[in-house]
């Protein structure tokens, strides 16, 4: 079935087709419709649900683990703020393999208070531990959510499905839904090997000595490195049942390009619409979108960007006194490899300014002109 | 022929807290799990946050208690509790009694907006605080429910606790709940009955536990338990009953309250106390405790 559906309804949907059973959530803006949604699914039956209507965001991801330590699949949303309110729960969440999805709204951190959309929000959240998909359209962001909870509760990992504000999670775009009956036959019932039960007593979460800390370190991050090769393979399920490919990243033209745009979010749709005028006029542009960000997807953008003699980053955010940070991430991607693209680093449309295709038009334009990166920012659109 | 008086054994004999537990010597908080355990039985599941406990169970991957325990985040002992019990009723457990287990720190202050929500939502969970007066587990800081004139690492001597204790029944009474009420390890039976009570109630119980720390009160761990007891036969710390917020019932009526000086002079954090100054604390007592009568209605 075919619905025109906003962003934050595309998670909801997500989030009552993979048949959550503990949500727990509180209200901000740009949030609200995702919870709004929900509690009219638990509250009418359409969701079998207990729907916890906590007091702040802290209490959100801590109710939510509280159930998933249980055994119930358990669901969130969040943004900005309340993102940073979670920020202890986020580790708690990693660091005791609580397989929880929570929906963040990228909006720009206050002061001063910003509703709009940028990254930095979940980006702060980047060494939590936690699975990070960004999304560019509302199919995507549905999909995505099944699509999490599946690799998520088979490494036993959580995993933040990211949307921009407004650009995305305000805006209607045809969705399909998928059916109920594919959904259960994709994802089955949450099973964790341990769960917090007086038919079999644990204690969870326990004072740990340096003789065993390290050790429940080490199995998180190798269970991480297992997550793209996991992401593949569940997202090519995906297609067989569903008929729309799931992938770590999104590449578009980028095979002969000699400039490769790279993207995350909304962005990359915009990027794709310079690409293509930007190749009537001659320009062999290309673009590829960071879907799956943690963990970072080596092999993919290695294989794609190496290719190119060029590659610009589209940073969204900002690492202060550093630089963007998706930015970082490629040029560590690219670190003593054989093939080395000349990557330059822009920074645009924080707070939620518009990133427009002029934007990326001025980027190639920038890029393509120089030999090296001069300067390791490049602001796009900011009034000096 | 004298009447023989039988004695009634009222505490289970099943034992879900083994030995071999991290707590210190006439600890108040441990002898309160073991008695608040037997009375809930093995059906309970337990979100521990930072406090004392989270030490006393054990280190990984050991655990001194029979029964699931979550050690959860310092201030989500409500919150976590309450997923917990949504998440076991959405798997089916339906029956298993969710306890949350925490001290005064993780109470009265940094979890107390979670506690509110959760007792305003009418959770179906117990709430136990066994209540220490201080961060005890982080070497003695004062805490909201630290006594006025007590010292404490931070209210040294020359500049001990200036504040009362916060009434942390009173705020829980504002909320409503179906039951609170408060308990002490020197009178084991009332403690049982309670947890007992409790466990058949739905929504949100609060249960207010006086324990004894020899280490934060500089006071002998032999004395723990008299010193537990004369904190009620002083009126200090009453035993009593809320039901739905309003029905307060006085369990322990002291007929002539003892003198707070002879609790106070067992222990260490009062001992700079001048007579004016325990002259105080003895009226505050004194108000407290007309006031708890007149609301039991007595």
């Amino acid at each position: 079935m075919k619905k025109v559906i906003m962003g934050n309804h595309a998670l909801s949907y997500g989030a009552m087709l993979s048949r959550s059973q503990v949500i727990a959530a509180y209200p901000i803006t740009p949030q609200t419709q995702v919870v709004e949604l929900l509690s009219e699914m638990c509250a009418d039956g359409t969701l079998e649900a207990k729907f916890i209507k906590v007091e702040s965001e802290h209490s959100a991801m801590a109710a939510c683990l509280g159930a998933s330590l249980a055994g119930a699949r358990a669901f969130t949303a969040t943004s900005a703020q309340g993102l940073a309110l979670m920020h202890e729960m986020l580790h708690w969440a990693s660091g005791g393999r609580m397989p929880v999805v929570l929906g963040n709204i990228n909006r720009a951190m206050a002061p001063g208070w910003s509703i709009w959309s940028d990254q930095n929000d979940s980006l702060s959240e980047r060494d939590t531990g936690w699975i990070q998909f960004y999304c560019s359209s509302n199919q995507e962001v549905l999909d995505s959510v099944i699509q999490a909870f599946k690799v998520s509760e088979k490494l036993m990992i959580p995993s933040m499905i990211i949307l921009d504000a407004f650009s995305l999670s305000h805006t209607y775009e045809v969705v399909e839904i998928p059916e109920q009956e594919k959904v259960d036959g994709y994802l089955p019932p949450f099973k964790p090997p341990f769960r917090l039960t007086t038919e079999e007593p644990h204690a969870f979460g326990g004072l740990t000595s340096p003789d065993h800390y390290m050790e429940l370190r080490y199995k998180l991050q190798k269970d991480m490195e297992k997550v793209p090769a996991l992401v593949d393979e569940t997202g090519r399920e995906y297609e067989k049942i569903f008929g729309r490919r799931l992938s770590q990243v999104d590449d578009y033209r980028c095979d002969d390009a000699e400039l490769i745009l790279v993207t995350s979010g909304t962005a990359g749709y915009t990027a794709r619409v310079a690409v293509d005028e930007l190749r009537e006029k001659g320009i062999k542009a290309g673009n590829l979108r960071i879907r799956l960000f943690r963990p970072f997807p080596f092999e993919k953008v290695r294989q794609i960007v190496s290719s190119a003699p060029k590659v610009a980053v589209l940073d969204r955010n900002i690492s202060y006194g550093h630089h963007g940070i998706f930015y970082q991430e490629v040029k560590s991607a690219l670190y003593g490899q054989t093939a080395k693209p000349t990557v330059f680093g822009f920074i645009a449309g924080l707070g939620g300014r518009d990133i427009t295709k002029d934007h990326f038009k001025e980027i190639v334009e920038y890029a393509l002109s120089k030999d090296k990166a001069e300067e390791e920012i490049v602001w796009i659109g900011v009034k000096k | 022929m004298t009447k023989e008086k039988k004695m009634v054994i009222t505490i289970p004999r099943e034992e879900l807290m083994s030995p071999g537990h991290l707590a210190c010597q006439g600890c108040g908080a441990s002898l309160a799990m073991r008695l608040a355990l037997k009375a809930l039985g093995q059906k309970t599941a337990v979100c521990i946050p930072a406090c004392c406990w989270a030490v006393i169970d054990g280190p990984f991957p050991y655990s001194s208690l029979d029964i699931p325990i979550y050690h959860c985040a310092f201030e989500t002992a409500a919150s976590s509790a309450s997923g917990v019990k949504a998440g076991l009723e959405m798997v089916g457990e339906t029956e298993t009694t969710v306890l949350a287990w925490a001290g005064d720190g993780g109470t009265f202050d940094i979890g107390i907006q979670a506690l509110s929500a959760a007792a305003e939502r009418n959770e179906d969970i117990i709430y136990a605080c066994y209540d220490n007066e201080a961060y005890m587990n982080t070497g003695i800081q004062r805490s909201s429910a630290t006594p006025l004139g007590a010292w404490t690492t931070t209210t040294p001597v020359k500049h001990y606790k200036k504040e009362r204790k916060k009434d942390i029944i009173g705020i829980m009474a504002a909320h409503e709940i179906p039951y609170i009420a408060t308990a002490s390890v020197a009178y084991p039976e009332d403690l049982v009955r309670k947890f007992k009570k409790a466990r058949e109630i739905k929504g949100t119980r609060f249960i207010h536990i006086y324990a004894p720390c020899p280490v934060g009160w500089k006071s002998q761990p032999e004395d723990s338990i008299k010193l537990a007891k004369l904190a009620v036969q002083t009126g200090y710390f009453p035993l009593f009953e809320i039901e739905d917020g309003e029905n307060w019932t006085l369990n322990f009526k002291v007929k002539e309250r003892k003198p707070i000086s002879e609790y106070l002079k067992l222990q260490g954090r009062f001992r700079h106390l001048k007579e004016e100054e325990i002259a105080i604390i003895q009226k505050e007592v004194d108000t407290k405790w007309e006031k708890t009568l007149k609301k039991c209605g007595l």
